[in-house]
């Protein structure tokens, strides 16, 4: 693999770039690999790659039914933070925004990992109480959080209105070193990583079917025909319930709609994230320059990558009361992503019912951020049957009750 | 110096002349004129800088396509970025910037990217910057930013208003060419209600333009004539200025309309959002014109030819003198001879065919034209304006066989139908070879419920180019709308249009075929995102070759033109790059608005204070009037307490209390939510809501009642009184009632639909007021009425009666451990009510009191707060309530989930009291440490304060917690580190503060 760099670039000018290599390489499948992951988005993809780094692991093939990072991982508006409320959450996304740190220089593939601040605005007393809550959470989790005033807000977002009137913001918990980093870099810097390793990252290869023999998984059955395995891994988000009815049980997971949308281009007015929960939206300006903006799920289970319209009218409607000016912007895409919610919308990273077959899916509106933390989480399951980063989100826990509910400090989980 | 012609000109009105200024610099153009056209009469090439390499842009096309003429209008709070100066109609006093470049338009330092542009290839932010790390954030990163976005912030609220129309229509045609308009006869000849959208001011798309005539007639009249009999039909509406913007499941579809943006004194409102449902769409939408990808495409000057024909023809423009024309195909000859009869120079139709074309050709040829056949430009040459082309063979690699000095070009690359709409919802597309472009498969429409297809492409938008096919086409799916519509179709002929028949057109994505990698970093695809052929080919070489990925990787298609020029010549160079065919490689996504819309439409009326109603409950002005200080609790707003002069929200809290508990306090508890079910099935129904039983409820009696969720988490609590045999009242927290309800008529339709209730929502019927306090009985009696002694009356009754001239209903609850009476009366009374009770109370010293103070009492007493002892993990046992959950049901939701393992777990952490050592007030929210880390080397915890208060009847704070095996450790004294560095100490007791017997309550 040619290494990246600047001086890499400037030698490439001079020759019309003849000499840059193929990203990742696009190989024939095996017929055996040790370890098969299904689904090329950043959690599968980043499964692989920690199995690589961290267990040694490398004849592995991740299947892909599209194109790499087609799936969330291409559509989500990247908004990295770890302020979560539970014990397990905190650990596993600060995991993973720790690694986000340094995982550009970790794949030598720049992810823009832009710790620019998340701030997310309290405007009702019970949100207030919520997040003060978690800032006291957050300190005992190594979470750096905080909770400022309103003046404070206003000036880390002078495009801000804090005096509603309908909801006037009265503080907020603001995550310095949350940010957002570029998607679609993340997915290919895995894939190139991986690839590099010696990995199989097959495109274009859907899994139809799950191999069974006594009572273990063998291997898949595939658009480009079985493959067998020892382990299998099914890191496939909104199509979860599909893939475990090939393996032959059943999650507790709904598939839905979540739609984003942005704005032209426009100058650099807005350095931070901003999710406002009660009116539901939330926004960042991304590199371009454009506004990205997204809101709640879709009310209805759905297969189609495609939202309604009064999702984003509703969002719309919200960031105009907290940023007027935006008003005058214009709307350039909406588009919608398949987001696989769990009872209690948090992730399951577990073994299942079928011995060799492992599940990481249910990140549902709010699995971008967790990546590598997922990744790693996940890889040291896989490898080693026990992980304490994954321990909590294990299958058992919707049977036991023991929920890890997020929803209590905050509405909207992005 | 004007480059405005004698001829021509069918837009523009000669005898109006219009002042504007373009960067500050006064200009004049004529009424009719867009932006655009009066930029170029005023001989004003640039008009803006590319995003990227910040290359000097002029227009390239002359409508919703426009890549390049993006501007800034408007000023202070009207002011609006990326402004496509192309679909922009010019008014008196027009202000308008052009964009991104620094310091002005025509010198900018930005431009040195261009210079640098091999260094910056596609994708190459991926591959730089990656060292030192923090280098990324702090120095790239603001860099880039700085370089990157388009236009200016706009500035603070916006001062125009917006505003929704919603409708329904039979048939929606969106596009007004001969297409739409011919549809839209068709499918109204039926009988059916038709909507007809047209995204620019005028009607007849391009025909007009390009010739022909219609049954004999020019195409100018036939569309006279149509829109006026269009306008007499009553089922028929026409709008301009409205532009479909998204097709969405079930015939739904977004229309933008811009009402004053060409008026801008007109006042009303600046948009129309129209949100339509259409039994069938048919979209009439038009073609769209490719670029030819030749090195240098993109110096001012260079335009595609049909843009160069609508500024001849509309506006009476020549952007050029001297042109070139680069085609494959015939319809740019169409251009050619325009220019030649305009009195132009035509130096050079390069037709990279190598038979040329058919009849067009003639007569250009006839005209004195010079065709070179199987020719093509090597490079254009030029600045900030052409200034010559060089001349190759298309076969070659651009070897120049001549320069010919020039100032304008107009290029064809063919023509692509507009499939954005028909794709929105799931249409598919189909390859047609022979045309070069993709088009709508009629076999695999998007499909309304009925599984039928309810979108109809027509004319140019179904791939169909040439005017009689158009009007055929456009025929027939008027037709195919009526009747999908459920309508009979008229019998009728379509109108016969007859144009030049045109040869065959020779696809070209390359020009020359074979350029070298030097003409391929200058041959630009994406205009405005500055991708080139070159880019493209790295995104192949680099193993980007799913469509999506080369999109991605290299920005191709993500302006804000969304690639309209761009697409199809991008996926056709990957393509080519990767050994492929363009329909294997296929199209990106097709998402909603076909052009963007601003937010302000989106939002509507609704912002600021009626961004969401407010709830107002009957007393609202009086607490308004005497210094309620607001708290918002879902719509509503509630007085937290009521300020006197000079006095802080804690010192108001404390005398609330105080008072309340030593003389008589009112509480505006109307917002209670308040749900009444009815019917012979109610007590069966609510026993299996709430985790009591209410089925044996008495009538005249009260029961504090729970409810879980399926997963036994208690999501709400209240008081529940039966009314009669068949009917209950059951009261919810303020922000529960539509929540419940909702949540009742979920169970009921999909669980027990059978069962025999009704529930109804009459929160906003009564007022209700709260009257507590030692003095709460007497403050009642002295209004007069109703017998309300404890003989008459016991704890947890109710009773209906009159209460001096108002009815009441009458609750003997108590949420703060006072003697309290909770009146409902008619909302009508509500207000009357309160003012008699403060009236009537003077003598008391009754004062109003907010939530503040209601939340301190209730603490005090010991009693739990939904969403402050609960947060959706807390279940009725761990809050020692398990004295309300009934033993003797054999079910009620969450009752099974309450006997799940971890429900059941010893170590669930129970509600107990907390109080600091020191009598400060424990931080809200703090958790209690415990002894070393976890697993992930977070510290262990073994509880949290859920609500604490200054308490100024104990004087001290007060708190509740949940805490590891918390009742059974009374005394022990826990630490709660807070956020401000301190760490405070506080002991476990009892979590009833005050009047543990109940002695205040029951008098
Ligand atoms: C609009 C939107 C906004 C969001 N915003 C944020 C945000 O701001 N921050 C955040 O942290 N998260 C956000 N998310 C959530 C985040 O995108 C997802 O949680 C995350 O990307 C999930 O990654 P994944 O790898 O699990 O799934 P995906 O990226 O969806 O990958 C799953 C892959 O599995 C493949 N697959 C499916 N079935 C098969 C099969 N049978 N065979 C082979 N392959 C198969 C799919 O094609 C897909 O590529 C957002 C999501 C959406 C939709």
């Amino acid at each position: 693999m040619k290494r990246y760099s600047a001086f890499a670039v400037a030698r490439e000018a001079l020759r019309n770039h003849k000499g840059w290599g193929r990203a990742w390489a696009a190989p024939e499948p095996k017929r055996h690999y040790d370890v098969i992951i299904v689904g090329a988005g950043g959690h599968g993809l980043a499964t692989a790659y920690y199995l690589g780094r961290n267990f040694g692991i490398t004849n592995v093939a991740v299947l892909e039914k599209g194109w790499l990072g087609g799936g969330n991982t291409g559509r989500n508006t990247t908004i990295i933070r770890s302020n979560y409320l539970q014990d397990p959450s905190a650990a596993i996304y600060e995991k993973a925004r720790s690694l986000y740190e340094t995982l550009s220089q970790d794949l030598n593939y720049n992810v823009m990992y832009s710790p620019r601040g998340v701030m997310m605005l309290a405007q009702t007393q019970a949100e207030v109480r919520g997040y003060r809550r978690t800032a006291h959470a957050n300190a005992l989790q190594g979470v750096q959080t905080e909770w400022i005033s309103p003046a404070r807000v206003k000036e880390l977002v002078p495009i801000i209105n804090i005096d509603g009137p309908r909801y006037p913001v009265l503080g907020a918990l603001w995550q310095a070193r949350g940010g957002t980093a570029r998607h679609d870099a993340v997915a290919w810097g895995y894939a190139r990583a991986c690839s590099a390793m010696g990995m199989h990252i097959i495109q274009q290869c859907e899994v139809t079917g799950i191999r069974r023999e006594n009572g273990r998984v063998a291997g898949v059955d595939t658009t480009r025909g079985a493959i067998a395995c020892d382990k299998l891994g099914l890191v496939v988000a909104g199509h979860s319930g599909v893939l475990a009815e090939m393996a032959g049980f059943r999650l507790p997971i709904e598939s839905v709609a979540l739609q984003a949308l942005v704005s032209e281009p426009i100058k650099p007015c807005m350095d931070v994230v901003v999710m406002a929960n009660t009116v539901h939206g939330y926004m960042s300006q991304s590199d371009k320059g454009e506004m990205v903006i997204g809101g709640g799920a879709d009310g209805f289970n759905n297969y189609t990558q495609r939202g309604s319209f009064h999702h984003v009218e509703e969002t719309v409607r919200a960031l105009v009361e907290t940023f007027p000016m935006i008003s005058r912007l214009k709307m350039l895409r909406q588009w919608g992503g398949i987001v696989d919610m769990t009872g209690d919308r948090s992730p399951i990273l577990s073994k299942t019912p079928l011995e060799g077959c492992f599940i990481n899916c249910g990140w549902g509106t709010g699995g971008f951020k967790s990546i590598p933390g997922s990744g790693w989480g996940m890889a040291e399951l896989m490898a080693t049957g026990e992980s304490a980063l994954t321990r909590a989100f294990g299958l058992e826990r919707f049977r036991e009750g023991r929920f890890i509910d997020e929803s209590v400090a905050a509405g909207v989980a992005h | 110096m004007s480059t405005r012609i004698a001829a021509h000109g069918r837009l523009i009105d000669r005898a109006k002349s219009v002042g504007f200024t373009f960067n500050g610099k006064p200009m004049r153009g004529y009424a009719g004129d867009t932006l655009a056209s009066a930029l170029l009469a005023g001989d004003q090439m640039v008009m803006g800088r590319s995003y990227k390499y910040h290359r000097p842009r002029g227009a390239v096309a002359s409508g919703a396509e426009e890549p390049n003429a993006l501007m800034g209008l408007g000023e202070g709070a009207k002011f609006e970025p990326n402004q496509r100066a192309t679909t922009t109609e010019l008014f008196e006093g027009l202000t308008a910037r052009s964009q991104n470049h620094w310091p002005g338009l025509e010198f900018d330092v930005g431009a040195v990217n261009g210079r640098l542009s091999r260094f910056l290839p596609a994708g190459f932010y991926y591959k730089m910057f990656i060292h030192p790390r923090a280098f990324w954030k702090h120095v790239y990163e603001p860099v880039i930013r700085q370089a990157a976005g388009l236009g200016r912030v706009p500035g603070g609220r916006d001062a125009d208003t917006y505003e929704h129309f919603h409708c329904f229509t039979d048939v929606l045609v969106i596009g007004g060419g001969v297409a739409g308009l011919q549809a839209a006869r068709s499918a109204a000849a039926s009988g059916a209600s038709v909507l007809v959208l047209e995204q620019s001011a005028h009607w007849g798309g391009r025909a007009p333009v390009d010739g022909g005539t219609v049954d004999g007639a020019g195409a100018d009249d036939f569309v006279r004539e149509t829109v006026a009999e269009l306008e007499a039909m009553p089922n028929v509406t026409l709008r301009n200025r409205c532009m479909g913007a998204g097709v969405y499941d079930h015939g739904y579809a977004l229309g933008y309309e811009r009402l004053t943006d060409h008026a801008p004194r007109a006042g009303g409102p600046r948009h129309r959002l129209w949100r339509i449902r259409a039994r069938r769409i048919v979209t009439a939408t038009g073609a769209i014109e490719r670029p030819l990808a030749f090195a240098g495409n993109d110096v001012p000057g260079v335009m595609l030819a049909s843009a160069m024909r609508d500024y001849l023809v509309n506006w009476a423009v020549a952007p050029g003198r001297r042109v070139i024309v680069a085609t494959n195909n015939d319809d740019a000859y169409r251009t050619a001879i325009t220019l030649k009869t305009s009195g132009i120079d035509v130096l050079r139709i390069l037709d990279a065919r190598s038979s040329g074309g058919g009849a067009l050709m003639q007569e250009a040829r006839a005209l004195g034209i010079r065709i070179d056949c199987g020719r093509a430009i090597g490079r254009v040459s030029g600045g900030k304006r052409v200034r010559s082309v060089a001349v190759c063979a298309q076969e070659g690699t651009g070897g120049a066989l001549e320069e010919v000095e020039c100032d304008a070009v107009a290029m064809s690359g063919g023509w692509s139908p507009v499939v954005h709409l028909w794709s929105h919802c799931g249409g598919k597309l189909i390859w047609d070879e022979a045309r070069a472009h993709f088009r709508p498969d009629p076999e695999r429409p998007p499909r309304g419920a009925d599984g039928e297809g309810f979108v109809i492409p027509a004319g140019a938008a179904n791939g169909e180019l040439a005017l009689n096919g158009i009007l055929g086409d456009a025929d027939e799916a008027g037709k195919t709308a009526a009747r999908g519509a459920g309508f009979k179709p008229a019998r009728s002929k379509a109108p016969r249009g007859e144009t030049v028949e045109e040869a065959p057109l020779q696809p070209v994505w390359l020009m020359p075929r074979h350029a070298d990698a030097h003409l391929r970093a200058k041959a630009w695809l994406d205009y405005q995102n500055d991708v080139k052929v070159s880019d493209v080919r790295l995104a192949a070489q680099e193993g980007y070759h799913s469509v999506e990925h080369t999109k991605r990787y290299t920005t191709l298609g993500m302006a804000t033109d969304q690639g309209k020029l761009s697409n199809i010549n991008g996926l056709a160079t990957l393509a080519d790059a990767i050994g492929s065919e363009i329909p294997q490689v296929g199209t990106t996504t097709f998402r909603p608005p076909y052009t963007p819309i601003s937010m302000g439409a989106i939002a509507g009326e609704a912002r600021g204070a009626i961004f969401q109603p407010v709830r107002r409950t009957p007393m609202h002005g009086w607490h308004e009037a005497n210094g309620a200080d607001w708290e918002p609790v879902g719509q509503w707003r509630r007085p937290y307490t009521y300020l006197r002069d000079g006095e802080s929200q804690h010192d108001a809290v404390m005398r609330e209390v105080r008072n309340t508990r030593q003389a008589v306090g009112l509480l505006d508890a109307s917002t209670l939510g308040k749900l009444l079910v009815k019917g012979p099935d109610a007590g069966r129904f609510l026993d299996m809501l709430y985790t009591n039983m209410m089925s044996t409820l008495k009538p005249g009696k009260c029961r504090y009642g729970l409810m879980c969720s399926e997963n036994g988490f208690l999501i709400d609590d209240g008081v529940v009184a039966r009314i009669d045999e068949h009917t209950f009242l059951c009261h919810t927290t303020t922000g529960g009632a539509e929540r419940i309800h909702a949540h009742m008529e979920e169970w009921l339709q999909t669980e027990w639909w059978d069962w025999q209730v009704h529930v109804a929502n009459l929160t906003e019927q009564f007022a209700q007021v709260a009257v507590v306090g030692p003095d709460a009985r007497k403050l009642l009696e002295r209004l007069g009425g109703m017998d309300l002694s404890a003989g008459a009356m016991a704890f947890m009754e109710w009773r209906d009666g009159r209460i001096a001239e108002f009815d009441a209903r009458v609750y003997r609850i108590s949420f703060s451990g006072e003697l309290s009476f909770e009146v409902a009366v008619p909302a009508s009374q509500g207000l009357a009510f309160w003012e008699a009770l403060m009236d009537a109370g003077r003598e008391f010293g009754v004062m109003p009191y907010g939530t503040e103070a209601l939340h301190v009492m209730r603490a005090e007493k010991g009693f739990i707060m939904i969403g402050d002892e609960t947060d959706g993990t807390v279940i009725p046992q761990d809050l020692g309530l398990g004295w309300a959950i009934s033993k003797k049901k054999e079910d009620y939701l969450g009752k099974r989930a309450q006997a799940r393992p971890h429900m059941t777990d010893p170590t669930r952490w129970k509600l107990v009291g907390l109080e600091t050592v020191d009598g400060a007030v424990l931080p809200d929210g703090a958790y209690a440490l415990a002894e070393g880390v976890n697993a992930n080397g977070q510290r262990n915890v073994q509880g949290r304060v859920t609500s604490t208060y200054m308490s100024p009847t104990l004087g001290r704070g007060i708190a509740m917690g949940l805490v590891l095996n918390g009742p059974d450790r009374m005394g022990e004294v826990l630490e709660f580190p807070g956020t401000d560095g301190k760490t405070y100490q506080a002991r476990i007791v009892d979590q009833v503060f005050y009047d543990k017997d109940g002695e205040k309550q029951n008098v």
